[in-house]
């Protein structure tokens, strides 16, 4: 077993403790505490919905429903935030725990294993509002919903791998920290989240279909909304580009852990 | 048996001409262009079980970055240091502390990332509230915490299970000095059980009173190695040297090692210690009006001569120490070839044992900013009770003892 899996094995309860810590922590002192988790995305699909529904409403695809175009936004949020959240948040890990890495020896991928761990259950919580929310529209579930924790675990592994990628980088090349936000709000744009995908082009959506984020959202929006199977190829496709960037970011993790105390 | 062997260890942080480089080095590629600044080199000591190592320095010879190698955070570039057992390292105050969390909470938090499980911190907590005493602080947030309580804590919780090794790097001197006797009777009852101290500090009480040996780093290297007094000498007479000053170390024949520093403008020709008939000896009663006989010659032209001395115990602590600067006896312009007396005399008021007299022969009232000649054990005498009631203690106060019987 690598020894990163290994660390993370033996650091489990830490790993626990610490997410549950951070949770409690970041809703400590206010007064609607853990709502807030879900109030924020909530109210981000709100401004969305109120922004965009008049001009994008009709071209919702074949779902009849008066709330279908807000509720086709949340499904890609919610896969949308956790893979920002993850990615962000992992950006600045090491520089923002630097102090902790210089003066206590540990695995450092602990590290991320607490960051994610929080980012998911800020997802799971998300998760559940918003599966609320189709339930109350009356919008009915369907077993395409099986394909669910498939998907939560896809984006995990894709955001986890780039994020890893990313966050190693940013602490000797800052410039990753400057210019990764960017990417992400190019990103987000490029992705059917606020605007179906069968208003982009044909060949530009053959482009698309390169980035697995793309396939993510749109399974979450096909399994929820439009409650058809995701493609299956389409999804073994990012399962192989997820994997290979986990390989890729666990290597320089190996490869630049020892180094990393140097430049903090 | 050691439980810390460090063989030839060398620290370089590298710098690449740009970071890309840095990021190709860990695909293989050549990394001809990086060049990096040695900060620890060619340092080898052993450690063994049971034994407390202190190590000292002027700020940037390397301690930290030692102890950094030894605890895991930092990776040498060279050599190797191996450890035996479960090392424990308090190298910050509050070291991964969160100040939202309460003491408790982060007594959880660091000792799980010193990976103990949840079951083996439940079992110590209380161990661990009652060490550090902070009261019901202990369940507030560490953000309400003194210094002196944050280090309570980490203190309590690197010691709550033995290590093998303990690595404590100047945190203790923000304990108060209760905490600080409670922490260093903690460490020796550890030392006991066969930990190993590793302690970085500067404060040469608490080393002299903890440490079997001490290392010397100086400009990343061991400058000398032995036990605390001498290299603490050693240390006072290198943190005076200047330019063209020279360190020249004798043993005396006590086996004492007598270290001579300075710059050499002007030295100590010779030093002597009379006793109430005005004999040079070195050996006087407990009381004896003494004198200290101490001869300069100067060698090249100063502005401002000023001879300091002190009297140490057997244990390096100072008992008594002055200079003529102090005095207002400062000699100005003193021109080469010149020569001085010095006559010092005083009662021996000393407790019994042995005593050593250190000069120093500077311009104002430190030897920091300039050093004309440091001596340690310049004189080494004895103070033996010849008239005096019995007593204890390292000097001679006398007393008037009257008792008065109250009526029953």
């Amino acid at each position: 077993m690598p020894p990163a899996l290994s660390a993370l094995w033996q650091y489990r309860h830490f790993i626990l403790s610490s997410v549950l810590a951070e949770l409690r922590l970041r809703f400590d002192r206010s007064v609607l505490g853990g709502l807030w988790g879900v109030l924020n995305p909530l109210a981000q699909v709100a401004i969305f919905a109120l922004v965009l529904s008049n001009v994008l409403q009709a071209k919702i695809g074949n779902v009849d429903n008066q709330y279908s175009f807000a509720l086709y936004l949340c499904a890609g949020l919610t896969c949308w935030n956790l893979f920002n959240d993850i990615v962000s948040r992992s950006l600045n890990l090491f520089i923002a725990n630097g102090n902790l890495i210089k003066k206590a020896a540990f695995p450092k991928i602990v590290l991320l294993a607490n960051l994610v761990g929080a980012c998911v259950v800020d997802n799971l919580l998300l998760l559940t509002a918003v599966l609320a929310l189709f339930l109350i529209t009356g919008f009915t579930l369907t077993a395409s919903l099986v394909f669910l924790p498939l998907l939560l675990v896809l984006t995990i592994a894709l955001a986890t791998g780039i994020g890893l990628i990313l966050g190693v980088l940013n602490t000797f090349i800052r410039d990753i920290g400057q210019v990764t936000p960017i990417c992400l709000q190019v990103l987000f744009w490029f992705t059917p989240i606020v605007y179906p995908a069968s208003i982009v082009p044909e060949q530009l959506q053959n482009l698309m279909a390169f980035n697995p984020v793309y396939t993510l959202v749109t399974s979450y929006q096909e399994i929820l909304v439009f409650q058809t199977w995701p493609d299956t190829g389409s999804l073994l496709n990012c399962l192989v580009i997820s994997a290979g960037l986990l390989l890729l970011g666990g290597f320089i993790y190996s490869r630049a852990a020892e180094d990393m105390a140097d430049v903090l | 048996m050691n439980v810390l062997s460090v063989s030839g260890i060398g620290k370089t942080y590298v710098r690449y001409r740009n970071e890309f480089q840095r990021v190709l080095s860990w695909f293989g590629a050549s990394t001809s262009s990086a060049h990096g600044t040695e900060v620890i080199r060619d340092v080898s000591f052993e450690v063994r079980a049971g034994e407390a190592l202190g190590i000292i320095g002027t700020n940037g010879a390397g301690k930290s970055t030692l102890l950094k190698i030894i605890s895991g955070t930092l990776k040498q570039s060279k050599g190797q240091a191996i450890t035996r057992g479960r090392v424990a390292a308090i190298l910050e105050l509050g070291m991964g502390f969160n100040p939202d969390l309460t003491g408790a909470e982060n007594v959880f938090h660091s000792a799980g990332l010193a990976g103990f499980s949840r079951e083996e911190i439940e079992s110590k907590i209380s161990e661990i509230e009652a060490f550090a005493e902070i009261g019901d602080y202990f369940w507030q947030p560490v953000r309400t915490y003194s210094s002196g309580m944050q280090a309570r804590v980490a203190f309590a919780v690197a010691t709550a299970w033995r290590p093998d090794i303990l690595i404590v790097d100047e945190v203790l001197s923000v304990g108060d000095a209760y905490f600080q006797h409670k922490s260093f009777a903690k460490i020796r009852e550890l030392g006991k059980a066969g930990t190993s101290l590793l302690i970085v500090s500067h404060d040469r009480n608490a080393i002299q009173s903890i440490c079997d040996r001490v290392l010397l780093l100086d400009k990343g290297g061991i400058a000398k190695e032995g036990p605390p007094e001498e290299v603490f000498d050693f240390y006072n007479a290198l943190i005076s040297q200047k330019e063209n000053g020279v360190i020249e170390i004798k043993k005396t024949g006590s086996n004492k090692v007598k270290t001579v520093s300075g710059t050499g403008e002007a030295t100590v020709e010779s030093i002597i210690l009379t006793g109430e008939n005005g004999e040079a000896t070195d050996c006087v009663g407990v009381g004896e009006n003494v004198k200290l006989r101490i001869q300069v010659k100067v060698h090249r032209p100063v502005e401002s001569l000023v001879l300091g001395y002190g009297i140490k115990d057997r244990l390096g602590q100072v008992i008594f120490g002055t200079n003529t600067w102090h005095t207002k006896q400062r000699i100005t312009n003193a021109e080469a070839g010149e020569a001085y007396v010095f006559h010092i005399s005083f009662p021996a008021n000393f407790g019994v044992g042995s005593y050593s007299v250190h000069t120093a022969l500077v311009d104002q009232d430190t030897h920091l900013t300039s050093n004309y000649e440091w001596q340690d054990f310049a004189l080494v005498f004895e103070v033996v009770n010849i008239d005096k009631a019995h007593f204890s203690g390292c000097s001679w106060n006398e007393p008037n003892i009257a008792i008065e019987k109250l009526p029953a």
